[in-house]
């Protein structure tokens, strides 16, 4: 088996092989591999006992669960109005500039993903980003470079 | 019709520490099921995730089907832009949403009850299940067979909406069943269930400790007790208040806005936006304008346009895309207030599309395309010349 499908199986050993053990296993395998591959989705229909397009019907929904790679660290500002009268724009347009993509593009060495949020739930707090399940709350500009900064030296 | 001023209360987070959750929960199922039911029904509480429907009631309902399973859930899927209440509530006071869940398990007869928790609250699950695992161990010392199980949800917004959270439990696209049946006739795996926002949970505990004569001294005679609103946009002092429903907005305006509030939306995206003109004559309640709690302050240097095009930017791409009216109707209204604004469509088409969100308001299938009416009707009425201009 690859490791792809030693997790799936590991996965549906600890969640079960109902249909409702469905996300929390696609939930497993984004945490361990950042996307749900193709490979992925057939083992998961496979052990479930569902079709792949079942599998992919539901992956496919849902904004946390990729279906495309992503880097290792996904980064998520909020884009919804109490961040954006507090200037997400600027975290946007620094985080660019310093990672070199674009809103969802994915560095060239796989460490980072930026993307945006549809409200991450601190409108009072905003401008707010969330790295992987880090939320980072009141960001300026200055912030954002340093939290990246970390998380560059943590995978190092 | 009965009017208070504004008051801040400090029910939930005011903790008397001589008397726990846990103590609550024992004292209350000393009860008959029958009486909690009175108790809340009694107190007048209505649902605090936006909807408004009488607690009492979804429990007797669900009290009332006979049924081999039975679930309790709490919503904790909050994704209104403007609100924040209930994270709040589930990291500083847990235990009493898992005793408002553990009563209301006694009352109905259910053994199993989960907490759906968004998955952009993910940070808060671990601590969470510490609290969850703690609790569960209390019950079961005390011989009750039900447990909580926490369930995080994906990032999509319509999975708020209680039948969608099913489907979504159930590994399912997030998409809104069609009703009836409701949820306490068949809910999560088709049987019968509670399904409560994580505040409601809260003041259902408070109404076992507080009692009912208690809690609806607090509000007005339509909308009983207080409500915890989360206060966003122009404001010096956002946050999370408490507050006693019925206040009028202008109350609530002088408290917390800078002093150049020109709109106030009430009630999130979702929600309606409410005029300068208006904020003497309108009432925070179910008498006025019902909320899930949110209150977003515009002030004189903000584009309602903006504010418009944001918000159904978001209702566009939360959409599920199940039914026609919402998933073309969130699109046409955006492409239409930005052919309005560029000059390529009269201002009179600002009507048709008005007519369009009217239609969408009777013909979508859940509440997410239901209420873009609200916000657009309420801010294309109230500030045409700058949705023109």
């Amino acid at each position: 088996m690859t490791n792809t499908e030693n997790l799936v199986h590991e996965l549906v050993e600890k969640h079960g092989r109902d249909r409702n053990s469905l996300m929390p296993i696609l939930q497993g395998l984004v945490s361990q591999e950042k996307f749900l591959s193709e490979e992925a989705m057939i083992a998961i229909a496979k052990e479930l006992d569902l079709s792949a397009a079942d599998v992919y019907g539901t992956a496919s929904f849902y904004t946390f669960l990729d279906t495309v790679p992503r880097g290792k660290n996904i980064i998520r500002i909020c884009k919804t109005i109490s961040c954006h009268m507090r200037n997400k724009d600027e975290i946007i347009a620094v985080l660019e500039d310093q990672l070199k993509v674009k809103v969802g593009e994915t560095t060239h060495d796989k460490r980072f993903t930026l993307l945006t949020a549809n409200c991450l739930g601190w409108c009072h707090k905003g401008p707010v980003m969330l790295v992987n399940d880090e939320v980072f709350p009141e960001v300026t500009p200055q912030k954002a470079i340093e939290i990246v900064e970390e998380y560059i030296k943590k995978s190092n | 019709m009965e009017q208070l001023q504004l008051k801040k209360v400090d029910i939930i987070f005011g903790w008397d520490e001589k008397v726990t959750p846990i103590d609550v929960y024992d004292k209350t199922i000393k009860k008959s099921a029958d009486s909690i039911i009175l108790d809340m029904i009694d107190s007048g509480l209505k649902g605090r995730g936006g909807a408004g429907f009488p607690t009492g009631l979804k429990w007797k309902f669900t009290r009332n089907e006979d049924s081999d399973a039975k679930y309790v859930i709490c919503n904790a899927d909050e994704g209104e832009p403007g609100t924040f209440k209930d994270r709040e509530i589930l990291d500083r006071v847990p235990e009493k949403v898992f005793t408002g869940m553990a009563i209301c398990a006694y009352v109905i007869g259910a053994r199993e009850g989960y907490i759906y928790v968004r998955g952009e609250y993910n940070f808060l699950l671990k601590s969470l299940q510490k609290k969850v695992d703690l609790f569960n161990q209390q019950l079961a010392e005390r011989k009750s067979d039900f447990t909580i199980y926490l369930r995080s949800g994906s990032g999509a917004y319509v999975c708020g909406e209680e039948s969608a959270l099913f489907e979504s439990m159930e590994g399912k696209r997030g998409e809104p069943r069609n009703k009836p049946p409701y949820p306490t006739v068949s809910g999560y795996n088709g049987k019968p269930t509670v399904i409560n926002n994580v505040e409601t949970l809260v003041y259902t505990c408070e109404i076992c400790r507080m009692g009912s004569e208690k809690f609806k001294s607090f509000g007005t005679f339509d909308s009983r007790g207080s409500k915890v609103f989360s206060v966003s946009g122009d404001t010096p002092t956002p946050g999370i208040y408490e507050l006693e429903l019925g206040m009028p907005l202008k109350d609530f305006v002088e408290e917390f806005a800078d002093g150049d509030a020109k709109a106030v939306q009430i009630g999130g995206a979702s929600g309606h936006c409410v005029p300068r003109k208006k904020f003497n004559e309108t009432i925070i309640g179910f008498e006025g304008i019902p909320t899930g709690g949110s209150m977003m302050i515009f002030n004189s240097t903000r584009s309602m346009y903006n504010v418009l095009h944001d918000y159904l930017e978001f209702f566009t791409e939360e959409s599920c895309g199940q039914c026609t009216p919402c998933r073309v109707g969130c699109q046409q209204l955006l492409k239409g207030i930005e052919a309005v604004k560029k000059g390529e469509k009269s201002p009179t088409y600002l009507e048709d599309l008005k007519k369009l969100t009217l239609t969408m308001k009777i013909a979508a299938k859940c509440g997410l395309g239901q209420s873009v009416a609200n916000p657009f009707i309420s801010i294309v009425d109230n500030f045409k010349e700058e949705i023109i201009y």
